[in-house]
């Protein structure tokens, strides 16, 4: 234990490659799932079952779904751009899973007298007796989402058939319109914490008794960042670069076997992230009663609350149409940014005169 | 208009249907109730363990399909009967008029509705097959 590497403790490393993983693991096991849960949820909502038959009401799918998806032929179209065709599902999957590394999902917890804190990018100084995370975690995430709209915009191009590429080219629109309203609507946050760092802004939410949320205070802002987020990951009812009626399957129409699964895996995974930062944003992250008691509640809050947020974007599947595309342009520039722009100011007067 | 109040409208609906008896009938183990008219697979009805059918044709008449094939023969008594009496499922509509012309009530309708068969042959429902059980 006496040992250090680069001036760290052992511990340190032993803690960091553990959160690694098990988060790793479970945002991975989450990803499975949320397919399950989403067959599920749409089924019950439209009085179907859903999926019944692998193993004990269908829990086993997600694996069959995987085993099936690996074993089915891999297919590159001869006139395919075949580098970037092999490289864009790594390059959507990837930023889709390490958004994670900032967001905190609990608080200190104390092992071994070393205390660790549930956040894979920070960790605990006893000098200063603080937590040390990334300063600009939210920019950090900002910049991976949208890292995640290259994978999909080489998809749709190296594939080399014009459904992808329409698929593509709305993928990069629509990211472009409804980042900047997602951007300027988490603004109004910050103002309110002035800071970047995701373990900050949860501390600052940790008030009456963990509800000092700040979607009470910035409501607008939540709803808009919600649904600007809806828009940035793909999901219904921003889903027009793989709408089924009109583009096949869009940016993935050329894709087979794992590395349409890899698509899929990255969809999920950025249901995830999204829904994990609007709980850290908003909801107040891993806040709770009695989370200064027993700090394992932490984790336990932050999953109940991602999970609540992805059941609610199952449920907006189940019940909402498609956009037109026109429409979708228009709520993103003519009615997201100008409220976003609005809620600023106003935070703006608010604040300086309280 | 407010766009608002349709979407939470829809996500009410939605939200109340989750909580909704499913539909679904898991098929090969929950079996459907066929109604009792229901117009399945032909039966020959048995009356004094033989079949009824006096071979008069009128089946093989009135069928639109033209896929019933009957032969008459004379029994011990000098009775009228058909020996051989020939259904194809695959040319049948399931109209019902082979019972509704039969003068004699010699044939009906069940509710047998699982016809999948391998071969085309199998196809072809014999006199000893079509006869009510």
């Amino acid at each position: 234990m006496g040992m250090e590497i680069l001036g760290l403790p052992m511990m340190y490393y032993i803690a960091m490659v553990a959160k690694v993983l098990v988060a790793f693991v479970f945002v991975l096991l989450t990803v499975a799932y949320a397919t399950y849960a989403e067959r599920k949820i749409i089924g019950h909502m439209q009085v179907r079952l859903g999926p019944m038959r692998t193993g004990w009401h269908g829990l086993l799918q997600p694996i069959a779904d995987g085993v099936k998806l690996f074993f089915k032929e891999e297919i590159v179209p001869s006139q395919a751009s075949t580098f970037a065709f092999l490289v864009a599902p790594l390059i959507a999957l990837i930023p889709a899973f390490i958004t994670f590394a900032v967001i905190p999902f609990g608080g200190v917890i104390e092992i071994a007298g070393y205390k660790i804190p549930l956040q894979i990018a920070a960790y605990y100084d006893t000098a200063a007796g603080q937590v040390f995370d990334v300063n600009v975690g939210v920019l950090y995430i900002l910049a991976m989402s949208s890292l995640g709209v290259y994978g999909i915009v080489l998809a749709g191009w190296a594939s080399n058939s014009k459904y992808s590429l329409m698929g593509g080219l709305r993928a990069s629109a629509q990211m472009i319109s409804y980042e900047l309203a997602a951007g300027l609507s988490i603004i109004a946050v910050f103002m309110l914490s002035g800071t970047l760092s995701l373990n900050k802004i949860v501390e600052l939410q940790s008030g009456m008794g963990g509800f000092a949320w700040y979607a009470f205070k910035q409501p607008l802002a939540f709803f808009m960042f919600f649904v600007c987020s809806l828009a940035e990951i793909n999901r219904t009812p921003f889903d027009l670069p793989e709408a089924e009626t009109e583009l096949v399957s869009g940016f993935c129409t050329e894709y087979s076997s794992m590395k349409y699964a890899m698509f899929f895996m990255a969809e999920y995974a950025n249901m995830v992230t999204v829904c994990a930062l609007t709980a850290t944003l908003f909801l107040g992250g891993w806040n709770g009663p009695l989370t200064s008691m027993m700090p394992l509640l932490g984790p336990v809050y932050f999953v109940a609350k991602v999970y609540f947020l992805m059941f609610v974007c199952m449920w907006i599947r189940a019940t909402l149409p498609r956009y037109r595309y026109d429409q979708l342009m228009h709520l993103g520039w003519k009615v997201f940014i100008p409220l976003a722009l609005l809620n600023i100011v106003v935070t703006g007067i608010i604040g300086y005169f309280i | 208009m407010n766009p608002i109040t349709p979407i939470i409208n829809g996500m009410k609906i939605t939200l109340s249907h989750m909580f909704m008896k499913p539909v679904t009938l898991q098929y090969p183990t929950e079996r459907p109730k066929v109604a009792p008219r229901y117009r399945g697979l032909q039966a020959l009805k048995v009356s004094h363990s033989k079949a009824k059918c006096v071979a008069c044709y009128l089946c093989p008449t009135v069928c639109p399909a033209k896929c019933i094939t009957v032969e008459a023969g004379e029994d011990a008594n000098h009775n009228k009967y058909a020996s051989v009496y020939e259904i194809d499922i695959l040319r049948c509509i399931f109209c019902g008029y082979c019972v509704e012309a039969c003068p004699v009530d010699a044939l009906k309708m069940t509710g047998e509705f699982e016809l999948a068969n391998y071969k085309r042959s199998d196809f072809i429902y014999a006199k000893e097959t079509l006869l009510e059980k």
